[in-house]
């Protein structure tokens, strides 16, 4: 969930009143938002590097509010007082509007076949005579930030550009070219660089550096330049230093490129819907054409409105209300979805506006009507659904399993499915290829490597984690491993074994094999041949040659039991003699 | 009981106050530590008598005062052993007590030394009869008389080394409430002898120390967690779910994603935050005609919906991944319930582990247990979901809730589920909960008017 800090005046003062922190905490509340935390920039600075840093630092109160990851036209301040503003009903929500430049042709986006292999997208716009305050303008900065953090994917669907277009001049031509072939002075450095020698002045950039893999292995990089030979930007890295807007900047150009078009056009939308209010004709965008490889043109920014038509009866239905139609377009308005009730009486004519491409069905405008009315003045109630119970067959037995392996006197471990090799494998003197083990392709540790194929490693290393506790002890575990299993439509299956382990000074065989008795006379299975069970001497790497045996249940061979061999004692750091018990117990449902 | 108990017991019932171990000893001529052994037994039976411990010095006599005592002092003993003629020096210390006798008997005058003697210097003696006066002194002592003798008598006779003084520590004992000549010895347990005989009837039992601690019990333990699931199952089994069979850790992104409307490039399923599997690395099993509606919901909409328009891959759809929540399970049910024949109302449930790409430390865990529930039925509402969720929680002894509007990419409307907690006096995120998408549930085939609303929330938390 991405987290927007605002200035607490600075929102008050815009919201056009106080809130105590409860107040605003209940509202964000009711809006869906999270009021995370309240803090300062110097108390953020202090608790990162420490007091002394902080000194200096300003003490403004800050509002970190979390913001549902699809609701991009909150991630500014601008954005969300126009939100809460329509919410309490203090304004309505405007009307954006495209419009061609007074006097002058529009500004021209001309993308080459180049792009294709690259980033093939590109849209644009136009905001013209907007007025920068160091506040807007910080804004204008974060909003791009958090644009390329969420709906861009960190920037690989989406990249923003924005320029002083007062600074070059169109048409621009977006195209790709090898790294050799593109020189500019990037965005706050002093000289030119050559594009490859931006992508090692980069590699030590905490910032730039996340980026590079975007493009860093393409023949080509992209890169937009103005009619002049003026280097706008190299997407998704950096922008040119020369057209660099500033404080002072009139008219803005801003260039979304990007390997996905919906979410460019969603993300150009986003920019200018939040800013063009402080354009000298507020809410109006300045339009701009792209022109394709292939000859075609297209307006941006699409600012589009949809039209959706539902009934109140749909909603009311849904959310489990019965509100009149008439209310619930009052509702559907005061989430910015500007609703009237058509001549029918019933059905509601509802407009998405282009800052809330999360609406993408009816269930969305039902949902905005479920908060406009309030979650917690829904009645609850209880559905009439009638159902019979059933548990699933094998987790009954494991449940009634381990409470006898408890009343047996082991005690329940609960380990990780996961583990390294080492623990399924070189611990237990197996080879790996033998386990049939999954293995995990991006492990952050070496805990993670593979799918545990055995309980008995995780039962071992408790053990050892409890060595200081009293002898003797007696653990078990009733859960599933993972084998590969070709049959499956994933290539692998669960299996539910039943693991027991006994370490004590002496190694107890008779006691795990006792235990192993009791589990078979609670599941109704007599010692003997043919239908019941018994053990033959097997051969097992894992155990004390001689000391293994096999588990027959039915004439199915069901799993093993033995004395551990010394080996695997030593490498799970274990100094006692140990005996274990190792079932599946798939075969008894 | 022993001899030394009873005649204690004697002694104890004829006097009138108490006596003391020491005396007892002395009369009867026994060691005292066997009246002390006998005093501790005795206690050791309840109140039959009462013991004060105390302490008193007296004075006893050395080993050499025990000799003194016997055969006179050194200096008598070298007067006696004089003849009439007297006696060479010499000779005279070649006796044992003679170096120290000789002195003493100087000094007293009981003897005279000749020094010009032919023959070497000779002794004589000067008294016929003396007062061995040390001898006396030590008879009285050891007569346990000591009392007679000044204080400076009995330090000279200790500065000699022929007196020392001792701390006797002895118990002063009277009757107890409980006093009797006859007692028996306490029994410590019920044995199965008594039962039979019913001699448990005569004997008096030893009391119990109720402030220790018992004996552990020799058993096992179920894992709390694992009990804590045992309880949810149950509450689940009482509200008339059935359980979806979640023994399927590793499963495709289809079922895990797709199908539940999930975009391909959502954060959750970056190599940052899933754990993809290298083997077996793709499914290789489709519905096919299930997978192209997927397809198209995502890529150009459909059911109503505007879809997410974006370049939907099967590649990403075949990938392995270890399951990041049992959702993946609940949509296969619902893929399933939605191929039968008709429709019929269905309530699943499930808690089982999840896995996330997480490094391990104190707050984050790579795997933990989720727990699921579903409805699946027509007409359902956001006000049976908050009730549902309501019994739910109140049968966990929740009862104060409140819900959140939130984002989830497959369910619309979508709760986040807060309960107030006394403790910590504020509102705690317990579960997260809303209503499938059609988007995830019309492509399966359910039926239009079908709602399924589920929740979920973690076992650990």
């Amino acid at each position: 969930m991405p987290t927007v800090s605002v200035k607490r005046d600075l929102l008050f003062h815009a919201l056009g009143r106080t809130y105590t922190d409860e107040e605003f905490d209940e509202l964000c509340f009711e809006f869906g938002l999270e009021l995370d935390e309240i803090t300062s920039e110097k108390d953020i600075i202090s608790r990162e590097q420490g007091d002394t840093k902080a000194e200096g630092a300003s003490d403004v109160i800050l509002y970190k509010i979390d913001v549902p990851a699809n609701r991009y036209d909150l991630l500014c301040l601008e954005g969300l007082v126009r939100g809460l503003q329509v919410f309490k009903q203090k304004m309505e929500a405007p009307r954006y509007r495209r419009v061609s430049p007074a006097s002058s042709e529009p500004q021209r986006l001309v993308i080459t076949e180049e792009t294709t292999a690259v980033r093939p997208h590109a849209v644009a716009a136009v905001l013209r005579n907007i007025t920068f305050t160091q506040e807007r303008y910080d804004s204008f900065i974060e909003l791009q930030e958090k644009l390329h953090q969420n709906v861009c994917r960190k920037r690989t669907l989406v990249a923003i550009g924005t320029h002083d277009l007062d600074t070059i001049s169109g048409p621009f031509t977006y195209t790709a070219k090898p790294p050799g072939d593109i020189r500019f002075k990037p965005l706050n450095q002093a000289k030119e660089y050559t594009a490859q020698e931006l992508m090692s002045l980069y590699k030590t950039d905490s910032h730039l550096r996340h980026y590079l893999h975007i493009i860093e292995d393409e023949a080509v990089y992209p890169v937009i330049y103005d009619s002049n030979g003026i280097v706008l930007s190299m997407p998704p890295i950096i922008n040119g230093d020369h057209s660099k807007i500033s404080l002072n900047t009139k008219n803005v150009f801003i260039e979304c490129t990007a390997t996905d078009l919906t979410k460019a056009k969603i993300v150009l939308d986003m920019m200018v819907t939040m800013f063009c209010e402080y354009c000298e004709e507020p809410f109006t965008v300045e339009e701009a054409e792209v022109v394709y490889p292939d000859g075609r043109t297209c307006q941006y920014p699409e600012l589009a409105y949809r039209k959706e038509t539902l009934s109140a009866d749909f909603i009311n239905r849904k959310v489990g209300i019965s509100e009149s139609t008439e209310h619930i377009a009052q509702l559907l308005t005061k989430m910015c979805l500007r609703s009237e009730v058509m001549s029918d009486g019933e059905q509601i004519e509802v407009e998405i506006p282009p800052t809330r491409s999360d609406v993408i069905h009816a269930c969305d405008i039902m949902e905005d009507a479920a908060m406009a009315y309030g979650f917690n003045n829904i009645p609850r109630t209880t559905p009439r659904t009638y159902t019979i119970a059933n548990q699933l067959p094998l987790n009954k037995l494991s449940e009634l399993l381990r409470q006898d392996l408890a009343a047996a006197g082991f005690t329940e471990a609960l380990t990780f499915a996961l583990c390294s090799q080492e623990d399924i494998a070189d611990k237990l003197l197996k080879n790996i290829s033998e386990t049939r083990a999954c293995r995990i392709s991006n492990p952050k540790t070496a805990e993670f490597q593979v799918a545990r194929t055995t309980l008995l490693s995780g039962l071992l290393k408790t053990v050892a984690a409890n060595r200081k506790m009293p002898l003797p002890l007696r653990l078990f575990e009733i859960s599933d491993v993972v084998l590969k299993d070709e049959s499956k439509d994933v290539g692998a299956r669960n299996n539910r074994r039943l693991c027991a382990v006994y370490y004590n000074k002496s190694p107890g065989f008779e006691v795990i094999h006792g235990l192993m008795d009791r589990v078979m006379q609670l599941l109704e299975i007599k010692p003997g041949q043919g239908n019941g069970y018994h053990i033959q001497a097997a051969d097992d790497s894992t155990f004390f040659p001689g000391r293994c045996a096999e588990i027959f249940a039915c004439g199915k061979s069901i799993g093993r039991l033995g004395v551990l061999h010394p080996d695997v004692i030593n490498r799970f750091e274990l100094t006692m003699p140990c005996s274990a018990l190792d079932i599946d117990i798939e075969h008894f449902l | 009981m022993s001899p030394a108990q009873e005649t204690l017991l004697r002694r104890v019932e004829k006097v009138d106050g108490g006596l003391d171990s020491q005396d007892v000893a002395t009369s009867l001529g026994v060691d005292h530590q066997a009246i002390v052994g006998a005093v501790k037994s005795l206690l050791a039976l309840g109140d039959v008598i009462s013991a004060d411990q105390r302490s008193s010095k007296h004075w006893e006599l050395t080993g050499e005062g025990c000799e003194i005592a016997e055969q006179g002092s050194h200096e008598a003993r070298v007067v006696s052993s004089i003849p009439e003629e007297g006696m060479p020096q010499s000779q005279l210390m070649k006796l044992a007590f003679g170096k120290v006798g000789f002195s003493k008997a100087m000094s007293n005058k009981w003897i005279r030394l000749d020094k010009g003697h032919e023959g070497g210097p000779r002794i004589f003696k000067t008294v016929e009869h003396l007062e061995d006066l040390v001898r006396d002194k030590l008879l009285l002592v050891q007569k346990g008389q000591a009392s007679q003798l000044e204080e400076k008598e009995k330090n000279e006779l200790k500065k000699r080394k022929l007196l020392s003084e001792v701390t006797v520590k002895s118990y002063w004992i009277t009757k107890g409430s409980c006093f009797s000549t006859t007692i028996t010895k306490q029994e410590t347990e019920l044995t199965p002898e008594m039962i039979a005989s019913g001699s448990w009837k005569e004997k008096k039992f030893k009391p119990y120390n109720f402030e220790a601690l018992g004996v552990a019990p020799d058993c096992g333990h179920l894992h709390p967690l694992m009990k804590v699931r045992t309880q949810f199952r149950q509450i689940f089994l009482e509200m008339g779910f059935t359980e979806m069979p979640t023994n399927n850790f590793i499963e495709s992104s289809f079922w895990n994603f797709d199908s539940l409307f999930q975009p391909q490039q959502h954060p959750a399923r970056d190599q940052h935050d899933t754990f993809f599997l290298s083997d077996p690395a793709q499914a290789h099993e489709f519905p096919q005609d299930y997978l192209e509606r997927v397809r198209k919901v995502h890529s150009e909409g459909g059911f109503g919906s505007q879809g997410y328009k974006y370049d939907w891959k099967i590649e990403e759809a075949q990938k392995n991944i270890l399951r990041t929540h049992t959702t993946a399970v609940s949509a296969r049910m619902l893929y399933k319930l939605a191929q039968q024949e008709k429709f019929t109302p269905v309530k699943y449930f499930s808690i089982d582990r999840v896995f996330r790409n997480e490094t391990l430390d104190a707050t984050h865990l790579a795997e933990f247990h989720q727990i699921e529930g579903v409805v699946a039925d027509y007409g359902l509402t956001l006000g049976d979901l908050m009730g549902i969720l309501h019994q739910f929680f109140n049968k966990l002894g929740i009862t104060k809730l409140r819900f959140k509007p939130a984002y989830n990419p497959y369910t619309e409307p979508s709760m986040e589920v807060f309960s107030y907690h006394e403790g910590l006096k504020k509102w705690v995120e317990v579960g997260n909960s809303g209503m499938f998408r059609p988007e995830m549930l019309l492509p399966m085939g359910l039926p239009e008017g079908v709602t399924v609303i589920a929740w979920g929330l973690s076992l650990e938390r």
